[in-house]
């Protein structure tokens, strides 16, 4: 299992909690994890997307990136520039 | 997750060097091709027509006069674009052409293609448009009131609180702790509201295109982009054609700081051309630049900091509230993640809010929503430091973030260089020498993500060894040399036996848009990455030749060699003698790199600036700038200096000169660069610069994008300067003459 | 409207042209004599990029008509090299990475060189407020005015 932190205002769509474990060995599985549990979370998980932090790395769309039990797992509003 | 493609430390001979760069003498003779400078044999000219209006209902457009005018050969609306997008389709395609109403001063209207520039907008006075004028509202928290007029209904997601005004579209909240317990712990805590106006990207060169595209769908769009690839899949929704069918080149660009990572007209063209069946140009006026296309978000932001007498910050709050015109994604949520990022807390709360208003949509703006969050947080730290008697750099060092400290956005920070900044910024000369009397100076840090993206480059080799650089990165401030330097370092080859291409859409996979700090990181990394695929093909050839294992080869110097005695005693083969059998040897040798890679390092800087105050006109002078900034690795030095002095000027403007001033109409009041000043030379002094290189553990050489990091501290810095200088602290930007002036009569200074 | 010829000289070449009396010095270099290397930054005269030397002095090409080049000798940044010689400017913005995007690029090499025919010794100050003409975004000016100031030193030294 991962845990995976929510960034503060998507909490209320998870039961307030400040992480959720989900069974993941890929940023996707993490997705689809945190959706099926939380299906409120599916709008800006899935259709708008977000950038997953894994131990300090930024993924904003590579879906396959491998993830271990003890990675640190943070969810990131979607990273753009200028 | 592994780092596949991780720094190692190495000795370089190419890169750090400071070559002339490969367009430099088409730059400096007038030869290069920027977007307005492209033509097609008959070719027509379009123009824009826009609302006068800030908010209006379309009753009726009437084209009927307008398409009687014998120079005139093609009119499009809203009904000759795609209809049923959703999105952020919808919104790009709702601000490149207005629907049922008109949602800024500026918004297009209609468009018309004529036989010359002239008649075309001759003939736009010839489109009958009635309105029905609309409430509007242009500023952020008056936006925000229950009462406020609405922009659009139903824009807002689910993380808007119930009860709000429609024009509340998203809301964005980050930290960690509780801030109750650490603000009961401090010595000090100082709350203030802060406000900065919308700044335009001010690119010199107004936004251009060529378009081509006939009734089977097949096109060609030339413009100036900051992303030719992204330009050509957005067009093809807005057109409904397929994105392969549109070939996009993207012209030499003329700065673009964000401004040009979406489109505006080149839907339009291709529209006109496609029911004029002829090859339509249309280029933007300076005031249609400022009327209609991205400015950045202005901001209303509230921020509570506390701090102990020892300097330790004990909690911080922020809220940041962002407007970005009629349509969502203000980048609020980077103002409340990255405000904070230079510090180590253990409580911290980030709230954002995505307001709507009766302006042009924005767009980003180097380091979006950074800037402005850094203003209001470094602008609370410099008071404390003045109350409690304190250093500002020795409190910055002391909470400043490093290794593994906790984000206030979530992820620990792997290796970054904010420390190093501080203390070269604390060894700099510029940080202990006097002041004049009436100056002050003023400290700032700042933090930008930087990004990755999709990324593909192709490496090929010619018969004469020379090497085709082929990336999809537009070069906006020199890229092309990085990338050469970055072959040349690999294939062990002199800079000059390579040419980079800006490749087209059709001749190269997809590139996510040159944005982000990303192309030196990205691009750089794919090219290194193709070139190594060049040389394993390259020593597989040798091997052949040599009948070896193609393992027991190693590439050293440019040349093929047998790793040791015991792989056999051949002569070195060089990348030459390669390439100019490579017909016969296998056929022709490229090497390829296609990810999106996620090392893209986050970067810091710290800024230090002197600043005077006329007391008399509250007019403020930059007389001394200071950037310390964290690449990674300067690849180009001259060019990483030129980001760190261009970000610190641009900031020197948002700070002290530029913004958007709409009147009671609802109308922009300064659409042009008389009346919206950004600096020029005589306002300025030598920027001076420090790289820092604290390795990126995500690129090979250990590159951090730096483009955008350099205009994250200087509002801050300069706000922080000019109100040491004013004695009073100046909490809207930009501080020009007359909001200066008042700040100090209110303060009973002057 | 009745096109009107003009007769005059750019860069040393004889050029005859037909122009719309509406039409700019800046409109005809563009679009009807191919020479792309002036700019349109603002058209209103306020940012420099379309800067071509009118009978010695540095002028906007964006306010001048076009019809009042008749028997005029312009220069435009097509003509600053000799053949293949750069300008001493030219190179010296090259070595100093005087540009990033390089637009404003033509303006300014073509009003510095019209500062560095009035002076070859001008003071950073006497560079920053003849250049305060011409807006350049990139670059913050810094290594624009170190080129300028280089190139006269080199001029001098010829």
């Amino acid at each position: 299992m991962v845990e995976v932190v929510l960034w503060a205002s998507l909490r209320r769509l998870a039961d307030d909690r400040e992480s959720v474990e989900v069974d993941a060995e890929t940023v996707k599985d993490v997705l689809k994890g945190l959706v099926e549990q939380y299906p409120a979370l599916r709008p800006h998980l899935l259709d708008r997307g977000v950038s997953v932090s894994v131990d300090g790395q930024m993924v904003t769309s590579g879906w396959n990136e491998k993830i271990s039990a003890n990675s640190e797992v943070v969810l990131l509003q979607r990273i753009k520039g200028g | 997750m592994a780092l596949d493609d991780a720094f190692e430390a190495r000795e370089f001979k190419v890169v750090g060097t400071r070559p002339i760069r490969p367009d430099g003498i088409d730059k400096v003779t007038g030869r290069a091709r920027f977007g307005a400078d492209a033509s097609a044999s008959g070719m027509l000219h379009g123009a824009i027509l826009r609302s006068p209006h800030p908010h209006a209902r379309i009753t009726s457009i009437d084209t009927s006069r307008a398409e009687s005018h014998p120079s005139v050969k093609a009119i499009v609306t809203r009904d000759d674009f795609a209809k049923e997008l959703s999105g952020e389709d919808w919104n790009v395609l709702e601000n490149v052409m207005a629907g049922e109403r008109v949602l800024y001063d500026g918004h297009a209207v209609a468009a018309i293609a004529a036989t010359s520039v002239l008649a075309a907008k001759e003939a736009l006075a010839l489109i009958d448009v009635v309105y029905d004028p609309l409430p509007f509202v242009t500023d952020v928290d008056e936006a925000m009131r229950p009462d406020a007029p609405v922009v659009r209904e139903g824009v807002a997601d689910e993380s808007v609180p119930e009860g709000m005004n429609p024009n509340v579209v998203r809301y964005h909240e980050n930290g960690h702790g509780d801030v109750d317990i650490g603000f009961a712990k401090a010595d000090l805590v100082i709350e203030k509201t802060f406000k900065t106006e919308a700044a335009h990207q001010g690119y010199i060169e107004p936004h251009a295109c060529l378009a081509q595209l006939g009734a089977d769908g097949n096109g060609e769009l030339w413009c100036c982009t900051q992303g030719h690839f992204v330009a050509a899949r957005i067009c093809a929704r807005l057109l409904g054609i397929d994105a392969s069918q549109l070939r996009v080149t993207a012209s030499e660009i003329g700065g673009g700081f964000g401004g040009k990572t979406t489109v505006f007209i080149e839907p339009v063209a291709l529209a006109l051309s496609r029911k004029s069946n002829r090859p339509v140009k249309i280029v933007m006026s300076r005031e249609e630049v400022f009327r209609a296309t991205g400015p950045t978000s202005s901001a209303s932001m509230d921020v509570k900091i506390g701090m102990r007498k020892d300097g330790r910050i004990t909690a911080a709050e922020g809220e940041f509230r962002l407007q970005g015109g009629a349509f969502p994604n203000a980048p609020m949520e980077f103002a409340a993640m990255a405000a904070f990022a230079p510090y180590d807390l253990e409580h911290v709360r980030s709230k954002g809010w995505d307001v709507l208003c009766n302006r042009p949509k924005q767009a980003a703006y180097r380091a979006p929503g950074s800037p402005m969050g850094a203003f209001a947080v470094e602008s609370v730290i410099d008071e404390l430091c003045n109350k409690l008697g304190l250093d500002p750099i020795e409190v910055r060092i002391q909470n400043g973030s490093k290794e593994g400290s906790r984000a206030a956005f979530g992820p620990r920070f792997k290796r970054i260089g904010l420390i190093e900044t501080l203390e070269a910024a604390r060894a700099h000369p510029h940080y202990r020498a006097p002041l004049k009397p009436g100056q002050g100076r003023g400290l700032s840090c700042g933090f930008w993500f930087n990004h990755s993206g999709e990324t593909s480059v192709t490496l090929s080799l010619s018969y004469d060894g020379t090497v085709s650089l082929a990336v999809g990165t537009p070069d906006i401030g020199g890229s092309r040399a990085s990338m050469c330097q970055m072959a040349a370092e690999e294939l062990g080859i002199p800079f000059d036996r390579v040419r980079t291409t800006i490749a087209d859409t059709g001749s190269l996979g997809y590139n996510d848009v040159s944005h982000g700090s990303r192309v030196t990181y990205a691009s750089g990394l794919a090219t290194i990455k193709a070139a190594r695929d060049t040389i394993q093909k390259c020593c597989a050839r040798a091997a052949e030749e040599w009948g070896i294992d193609p393992e027991a080869v190693v590439w050293e110097d440019g040349c093929a060699k047998p790793s040791g005695h015991n792989a056999g005693d051949f002569e070195p083969m060089s990348l030459a003698e390669i390439a100019a059998n490579m017909g016969d040897t296998g056929g022709p040798i490229s090497g390829h790199f296609e990810a999106t890679p996620t090392g893209a390092g986050v970067s810091f800087a710290t800024h230090i600036v002197d600043a005077e105050v006329d007391r008399e006109t509250g007019a403020a002078k930059v007389t001394r700038y200071t950037v310390v900034q964290d690449a990674g690795k300067a690849i180009h030095p001259s060019y990483v200096e030129g980001q760190f002095q261009g970000g610190a000027v641009q900031g020197i403007g948002w700070a002290l000169n530029e913004e958007y001033v709409y009147g009671d109409d609802g109308r922009l009041q300064n659409a042009g660069f008389l009346d919206y000043r950004i600096p020029v030379a005589s306002d300025l002094p030598f920027i001076d610069t420090v790289i820092v290189e604290v390795p990126n553990p995500g690129h090979p050489y250990g590159v951090r994008g730096v483009g955008e990091t350099s205009i994250c501290p200087p509002l801050a810095a300069i706000a922080n300067a000019v109100s040491n200088a004013a004695g009073v602290r100046m909490t809207h930007l930009p501080m020009s003459p007359p909001r200066l002036l008042k700040a100090m009569q209110e303060a009973g200074i002057g | 409207m009745k096109m009107m010829h003009v007769t005059t000289s750019i860069n040393g070449d004889p050029t005859e042209f037909l122009c719309d009396p509406r039409e700019t010095m800046l409109d005809v270099l563009r679009d009807r004599l191919n020479l792309t290397g002036a700019k349109e930054g603002c058209g209103t005269g306020d940012c420099g990029a379309c800067s071509i030397i009118l009978g010695g002095e540095v002028i906007c090409a964006c306010l001048m008509l076009a019809a009042e080049a008749e028997g005029q000798d312009i220069e435009t940044v097509e003509g600053m090299a000799n053949d293949e010689n750069l300008h001493p400017l030219q190179k010296k913005f090259l070595e100093h990475a005087a540009l990033q995007c390089g637009i404003c690029t033509p303006g300014i090499l073509v009003a510095a060189k019209a500062l560095l025919e009035k002076t070859n010794n001008p003071t950073e100050t006497e560079v920053r407020y003849w250049l305060a003409g011409n807006l350049c975004r990139c670059t913050g000016y810094d290594k624009i005015v170190r080129a300028v100031m280089d190139a006269a030193e080199e001029m001098r030294s010829l």
